[in-house]
């Protein structure tokens, strides 16, 4: 009997070490990236290289067109995406069963199309928003491609912002005779803001990484786009084409993906700085608000 | 008395067609999956018609503009990237949330968090620069390229760990206190209380995070793109350039004429049947167990 | 048999406890009884060091189990906790078989034959009362059972460790009447076997089956021990006023 108990106090320090060996591995890795890209990249960051438009196939110059392109696709992405998927997290959570039934049904869709690959959309967004619609490579079959992506994650964290909204609210609005969409609009959805936001935020920062849906919606055009009909280039489809397709652009390559990182971690920041802001205002205002 | 007749005739039809109008989007929501599942069938069609389903497995190898339409080799590939990645990624994410439930202070666990949610929201050609500049030089000192099966599952398993540290860590956290507490009032060991009862009765969320990731490796295109080198035929060992379905369908893409464009949206009709019955069979399972 | 000297627990800046100086027999039955929230179960959970699991959580004073102190170096806490059982309030079996929720920890502490593990699991359904209920389904769900059987099997994977003391949580508040009475006749039939400490809100039930009584009560923000004694001693004689008509059941 000695020896097993002796046993287990071996198993239990093999098991601390293997365990704090592994986070510290994650640990190294992360750091390895994120300081290789940084110091590779930052030594070329400058307002230039933000500003100007790229130059012998991106080899020299800046990503400013680039930088445009990406944000119109977002505006793009956003508009699209935003009311539809506010309407339908708002009639899901209504429902209460998620079982059989329409709601079911949706959140089953919903739960697919969050898997689908990213190519996959590419290849859908290119039958249908470019040759279908007629849209062609474009800033617009990009952004709406991105669109149906980002749908899934917005619906969900959308709705489950709603849910977390005390049931108390919902009773005292009910209980001033409030009809539901006052309710709706005036108590419920912003005391559901932050978690609203944290989910666009997600959303955001999805689109962003996104590149293989974009290289067959959007194309790869690196001029300043002058309409949402023009091709653009996103960054991370500048990073992908500065890698593998043009030689010598590695450097390039590097200098963007920083500030593609760096603009994943402001967002990411800012979200975080919301949500505790928003917290902290407390919900005493919501409830006083819809009353006026 | 007034404001409470508005009240009542107004809400009403104001009720009704936020109703109608967010139910209609929901519908809308749920259609466009149909939507491109419809678009992907038409656009396979072609291929089904003039090529069929049985060459895809017995055409000898992928020359499509030989006439050859074997997507066996791709098929191969993608699955070895994805086993392998999630191989590798399952036990560290594992071993992450444990690491961030269990062993580490407050402090030290949250930090991890955020490091861990960090790494998730790294793109996906990021990973693949890094790979391609760093890890695929490392690599070449084993032979071949560097350009590899072994490369790509490698940062696979990098880009899908997240995934499953994060939603196991989610489940073990919703262990209820109270059996942790009656392990430990039982005067068991950490390790024995984190093996024995924390992980077994977290068991489905961490089931629900490995078969996320698995379908997140499946459909990964840009990082295989850039690290699996580009060769479609059967890899003969590890270090064996490979070429993904995934890979496949993004090169081809741009150049592919009529049957042959025809043919990848057919390995995207295959992706998709493979991600969406993972996604079904995991909710099924996790319905059935609350039963 | 236990025994605290001056004991007290705080959370970070909250005392739960403040200088707690109690002792109870070997053998013997101790009630600790008192209203909401004046640190009884801070106290108990001070005893098996399970405030260790808490991270804010700081003792001084000292703990004594059978003459050795709690805290010193030469105790190990899997092993005190052994020794020193603690069942809770809510029950909470392990969403394993009966057989294995035993089984478990008396594996971890060194039981490995099968025959051994088989022949302990029998005598402890025996002694809490449930082999009779269960015999024919060892290898079913704990999460099967009623409150009150689950609670007797906490009681049972307790005391197949074979410890000297074991400390319980109102172990009976949780249950229905008909419930905790076997509970309640089942901790009686524990004593003499077990040195017990008992949490309870009840005071009839602290009545009937204890055999000393610490009346916990808040006094400047903190929980502190105002009376104590033999139990009879306790309830018909009172120094303390306080203690005395919450016992009467005037206060609290």
């Amino acid at each position: 009997m000695f020896d097993s108990v002796n046993a287990s106090a071996i198993k239990e320090r093999v098991a601390c070490f293997v365990v704090w060996l592994g986070a510290a591995a994650i640990l190294c890795v992360l750091m390895w990236i994120v300081f290789d890209i940084l110091m590779k990249g930052a030594s070329q960051l400058s307002i230039n290289f933000l500003l100007n438009a790229p130059e012998d196939a991106g080899r020299s110059g800046g990503i400013g067109t680039i930088i445009v392109s990406t944000l119109m696709i977002l505006a793009v992405t956003i508009t699209a995406a935003v009311p539809l998927a506010l309407a339908s997290a708002i009639a899901l959570s209504e429902d209460a069963k998620s079982g059989p039934g329409l709601s079911g049904f949706v959140r089953r869709s919903l739960d697919v199309l969050a898997a689908v690959p990213s190519i996959v959309f590419g290849l859908f967004g290119n039958a249908f928003f470019c040759i279908t619609l007629g849209m062609g490579y474009s800033i617009l079959s990009g952004g709406l491609t991105l669109a149906c992506m980002a749908l899934p994650i917005l619906i969900r964290t959308t709705e489950q912002a709603i849910r977390a909204v005390p049931s108390e609210y919902r009773h005292a609005a009910a209980a001033l005779g409030l009809s539901r969409s006052t309710a709706l609009f005036r108590v419920i959805l912003p005391s559901a803001m932050p978690g609203i936001g944290a989910g666009l935020v997600l959303g955001i920062g999805r689109a962003l990484a996104e590149t293989a849906a974009l290289i067959f919606t959007a194309g790869y055009v690196t001029r300043m786009p002058e309409s949402l009909s023009d091709s653009g280039r996103s960054l991370s489809v500048h990073i992908y084409d500065m890698a593998m397709n043009v030689p010598g652009g590695n450097s390039r390559a590097y200098a963007t993906a920083t500030v593609l990182v760096g603009l994943l971690l402001f967002i990411n920041a800012a979200a975080l700085a919301t949500t505790r802001y928003a917290g902290n205002r407390g919900s005493s205002h919501v409830m006083s608000g819809a009353i006026r | 008395m007034t404001l409470s007749c508005r009240n009542i005739s107004f809400p009403f039809n104001a009720d009704r067609w936020l109703t109608r109008l967010t139910r209609l989007s929901a519908c809308v929501s749920a259609a466009i999956v149909l939507l491109v599942i419809t678009f992907l069938l038409l656009e396979s069609w072609p291929a089904f018609r003039t090529i069929g389903v049985s060459r895809f497995i017995t055409d000898e190898s992928w020359h499509p503009l030989s006439d050859r339409f074997c997507l066996v080799p791709m098929i191969t590939a993608t699955a070895l990237t994805s086993g392998g990645a999630v191989i590798f990624a399952a036990p560290l994410g594992v071993c992450s949330a444990v690491f961030s439930q269990f062993y580490a202070p407050p402090r030290i666990a949250a930090w991890h968090r955020r490091l861990v949610e960090l790494l998730a929201g790294i793109p996906s050609v990021v990973f693949g620069l890094w790979g391609l500049v760093i890890l695929v030089p490392l690599l070449a000192h084993l032979g071949g390229s560097g350009q590899s099966l072994l490369a790509a599952t490698l940062v696979l398993a990098l880009m899908i760990m997240p995934t499953v540290a994060l939603t196991s860590s989610s489940a073990l956290s919703s262990v209820p206190a109270e059996l942790i507490r009656g392990g430990a009032a039982l005067g068991m060991k950490r390790w024995s209380i984190v093996w024995q009862i924390a992980i077994p009765a977290a068991r489905s969320g961490i089931n629900t995070g490995v078969m996320l990731a698995t379908a997140r490796a499946v459909g990964e295109t840009m990082a295989v793109l850039m690290l699996a080198g580009n060769v479609p035929e059967m890899p003969s060992a590890i270090v064996s350039p490979v070429r993904t379905l995934t890979a496949n369908i993004a090169l081809e893409m741009g150049y592919a004429t009529a049957e042959h464009r025809s043919l990848l949206f057919v390995s995207g009709l295959m992706l998709m049947g493979v991600v969406s019955a993972g996604v079904l069979i995991a909710e099924l399972v996790r319905g059935r167990r609350h039963v | 048999m236990i025994r605290t000297e001056l004991l007290s627990v705080h959370y970070g800046a909250l005392t739960a406890v403040r200088n707690a100086s109690f002792y109870v027999i070997k053998g013997k039955i101790a009630a600790i009884v008192g209203p909401s929230g004046c640190g009884k179960s801070s106290f108990l959970s001070a005893i098996n060091r399970m405030t260790d699991l808490t991270p804010a959580a700081r003792i001084t004073g000292q703990i004594f189990v059978d003459g050795t102190d709690v805290h010193s170096s030469h105790q190990d806490a899997a092993e005190l906790r052994r020794s020193v059982g603690m069942i809770f309030q809510k029950p909470n079996p392990f969403p394993m078989s009966i057989r294995r929720n035993i089984q478990l920890a008396l594996k971890e502490h060194g039981t490995r034959r099968r025959t051994d593990l088989d022949t302990t699991t029998e005598r402890v359904l025996q002694d809490v009362g449930l082999w009779d209920e269960v015999k024919d389904r060892l290898d079913s769900s704990a999460m099967e059972l009623s409150g009150g059987q689950q609670q007797r099997l906490c009681i049972a994977r307790a005391i197949a460790l074979q410890p000297q003391v074991l400390l319980m949580d109102e172990p009976c508040s949780a249950l229905d009447p008909i419930a905790s009475a076997k509970v309640e006749s089942l901790i009686e039939s524990l004593r003499g076997r077990y040195t017990i400490v008992i949490v309870t809100h009840n005071l009839a039930q602290a009545r009937r089956i204890a055999d000393q009584v610490s009346v916990f009560w808040v006094r400047d923000g903190a929980g502190e021990i105002i009376e104590q004694g033999p139990t009879m001693d306790v309830f018909s004689n009172a120094s303390n006023h306080t203690a005395a008509a919450y016992l009467a059941g005037v206060k609290g």
